[in-house]
């Protein structure tokens, strides 16, 4: 059963629709992340559920219980916002204690629950220091400790990790998920690295323009996206236009070239598809000539080498579309810069979608990204 | 200054002036001084705060802040002469504010003990530029409260009272007691304003010291610097007890 309800939030500011209809549901414990380009809503989103903002129509479910225009003040959510927002005159103790000094809680309860969250983030040693004698990456475990003092119902994250450099952005990120998973806590995250939402997250939603585009776990995410934005927004993805030929074998046509994938079955003749292929599932061979050497085969040129540690990526230039492969690195030498290869297209793993269904402005790119 | 306050009409050394100045009717012009320099800097600084806050907050329009922060900036710097003019000419005993109020609500603010020279005048007046320039000078603090403590505050469960309580004053009161400091000397210090509205009513210190300066009554320029000097001592101790509470209201910045 759901805990925490979004029923067709919408929200304009003027002519710009920043939410447009979400619906979203979380269960009691559930980690989801709200992934997205800036200014595609998430934030909105977030700042509805806390309440610092009123949706134009729609509603905030929490427990069964409509939460819509109750005031920020009595939602019980705790909330980690961007950066800077511990208040500066307080220590880092007094900033985790205000939500229980706000509530009254007894002194003595609350220095011992304070103890109990610092020691949970790390920071057992540094109650003492005002925020400005801290870290980035320690004032964000600090206002993580001060959203869960008060045991919110339901612990807001909007973009916590995008001011922090990228090693304690790692580190945090899972010691969140560490926290979350340890105290049962139901979290709505809001996030535009996509790396970040889908290593941390039970659930991910992907928003664009407003909508929710499409919501899964993350390898549901990436490996099966719904619709070219998410296929484009989640990680890195070949697209091939294509045009089904047969649809009993499984036959499209993608620049002249007839390839089978599994995913074109039962499809009609002549419809439009978009054939997606990730980097890793392409198979590449030297070719002395640059032609195709078999079935489910395109050929190309090595244009550039792009270092990844294990993997290297190599952007091939095909007779109609760019290509993205990953290679492991200890084999790129026998791909150099320059050299025609031949880049076999698994028939399973690959995924189609229909062109016909996608929206006008979702028009792919036409570089077969 | 310092050392003429020192000497004497013929040149010697003295502490004769020192003596002087802290008895009567010296040392009652003096807190007269004092009293309303506390008067317009404290009503100024909370009405100063309040105007600024209002200007600032979110959700007033753009060309409000554009209009008071122009307004405030000639305001504060409108004194003087002119000043006590333009008040004169408004609440003085036959002022166009004093007649309207007469005239149309009925009621006479003179016959109810209000008068524009006496010492309710001349703070009413300093207020004039008081206002204006805590504006000035606290605007940029109230900028740098940032939103996002307000909202942390409000999602910890605080109520705006509370927020203010223990985030937003806290926060502002370094600037806050920098301000009132400011605008303690700025009316301490004052003379013109006071001089055209209720020099012969209002013994300011300021005017007294003029007084001894241009021989209305009778020359004494050394006494003169010695009331200055005693104005001196008191703006220094008004500095010895603002840095202990500056300092303190101030440490979580270090």
């Amino acid at each position: 059963m759901a805990y925490l309800e979004l029923h067709e939030l919408r929200r304009a500011f003027g002519p710009v629709v920043a939410l447009d209809g979400i619906q979203i549901e979380l269960a009691a414990g559930e980690f989801l992340s709200l992934l997205g380009p800036s200014g595609c809503g998430k934030t909105t989103a977030l700042r509805l559920v806390a309440g610092f903002d009123r949706p134009d129509s729609g509603s905030i479910v929490i427990d069964g219980k409509d939460i819509t225009r109750l005031s920020p003040n009595r939602r019980d959510m705790g909330m980690v916002f961007q950066a800077y927002s511990l208040f500066p005159n307080l220590t880092t103790e007094q900033n985790v204690e205000f939500g229980l000094r706000i509530r009254k809680h007894k002194r003595g309860a609350r220095r011992k629950r304070v103890a109990e969250l610092l020691e949970l983030v790390g920071l057992g040693h540094a109650g003492k220091r005002f925020p400005h004698q801290l870290s980035g990456g320690m004032q964000q475990r600090v206002a993580l400790a001060r959203a869960l003092a008060i045991e919110p119902r339901v612990l807001l994250l909007d973009e916590p990790l995008s001011a922090l450099d990228a090693k304690v952005r790692v580190q945090l990120r899972e010691e969140i998920r560490r926290i979350q998973t340890q105290l049962g806590i139901t979290t709505l995250y809001v996030t535009h690295d996509q790396e970040e939402a889908l290593s941390v997250s039970d659930h991910v939603a992907v928003m664009w323009s407003g909508r929710i585009e499409q919501v899964g776990t993350p390898s549901e995410m990436y490996g099966a996206p719904a619709t070219p934005f998410v296929a484009e927004f989640i990680g890195t993805m070949n697209r091939l236009q294509a045009v089904v030929v047969d649809g009993d074998r499984g036959e499209v046509e993608h620049a002249g070239t007839l390839l089978t994938v599994d995913a074109a079955r039962g499809r009609s003749r002549g419809e439009k598809v978009l054939v997606l292929v990730r980097p890793e599932l392409l198979e590449l061979e030297p070719s002395t000539n640059g032609s195709t050497a078999g079935d489910n085969t395109l050929g190309g040129e090595v244009v550039t080498h792009t270092f990844l540690g294990s993997v290297t990526r190599l952007k091939i230039q095909g007779r109609e579309a760019e290509l993205i492969a990953d290679v492991p690195t200890a084999r790129v030498d026998s791909l150099p810069v320059g050299q025609p290869i031949v880049a076999h297209v698994p028939t399973a793993g690959t995924r189609l979608l229909s062109l016909n269904e996608e929206p006008a402005s979702d028009e792919p790119d036409q570089d077969g990204r | 200054m310092i050392v003429g306050a020192f000497k004497n009409a013929h040149g010697g050394a003295t502490l004769h002036h020192m003596h002087q100045i802290v008895q009567q009717p010296y040392r009652d012009q003096y807190w007269l001084t004092i009293k309303v320099s506390l008067i317009t800097a404290g009503v100024g600084s909370f009405l100063g705060l309040c105007i600024a806050y209002a200007m600032i907050r979110e959700g007033t329009p753009r060309f409000l802040r554009t209009i008071l922060t122009t307004f405030s900036g000639v305001a504060a710097n409108f004194a003087g002469i002119p000043l006590a003019f333009a008040f004169i000419a408004t609440l003085g005993t036959i002022g166009i504010a004093t007649t309207f109020i007469k005239d149309h609500l009925g009621y006479d603010l003179y016959a109810h003990g209000f008068t524009i020279f006496g010492q309710t005048g001349v703070e009413l007046t300093y207020l004039y530029f008081q206002i204006p320039l805590m504006i000035l000078v606290i605007a940029p603090a109230i900028d740098g409260l940032r939103a996002e403590w307000r909202e942390a505050a409000s999602n910890l469960g605080a109520t705006s009272w509370q927020f203010w309580r223990y985030v937003g004053i806290p926060v502002l009161l370094p600037s806050i007691l920098g301000a009132f400091i400011l605008l303690f000397g700025n009316s301490f210090s004052a003379y013109a304003t006071a001089y055209g509205l209720a020099g012969n009513s209002v013994f300011l210190i300021p005017i007294t010291i003029g007084f001894y300066y241009s021989g209305n009554v009778v020359s004494d320029p050394h006494f003169a610097q010695a009331l200055a000097f005693g104005m001196f001592v008191v703006l220094a101790v008004m500095m010895l007890l603002y840095v202990p509470l500056q300092r303190r209201s101030a440490r979580w910045m270090r």
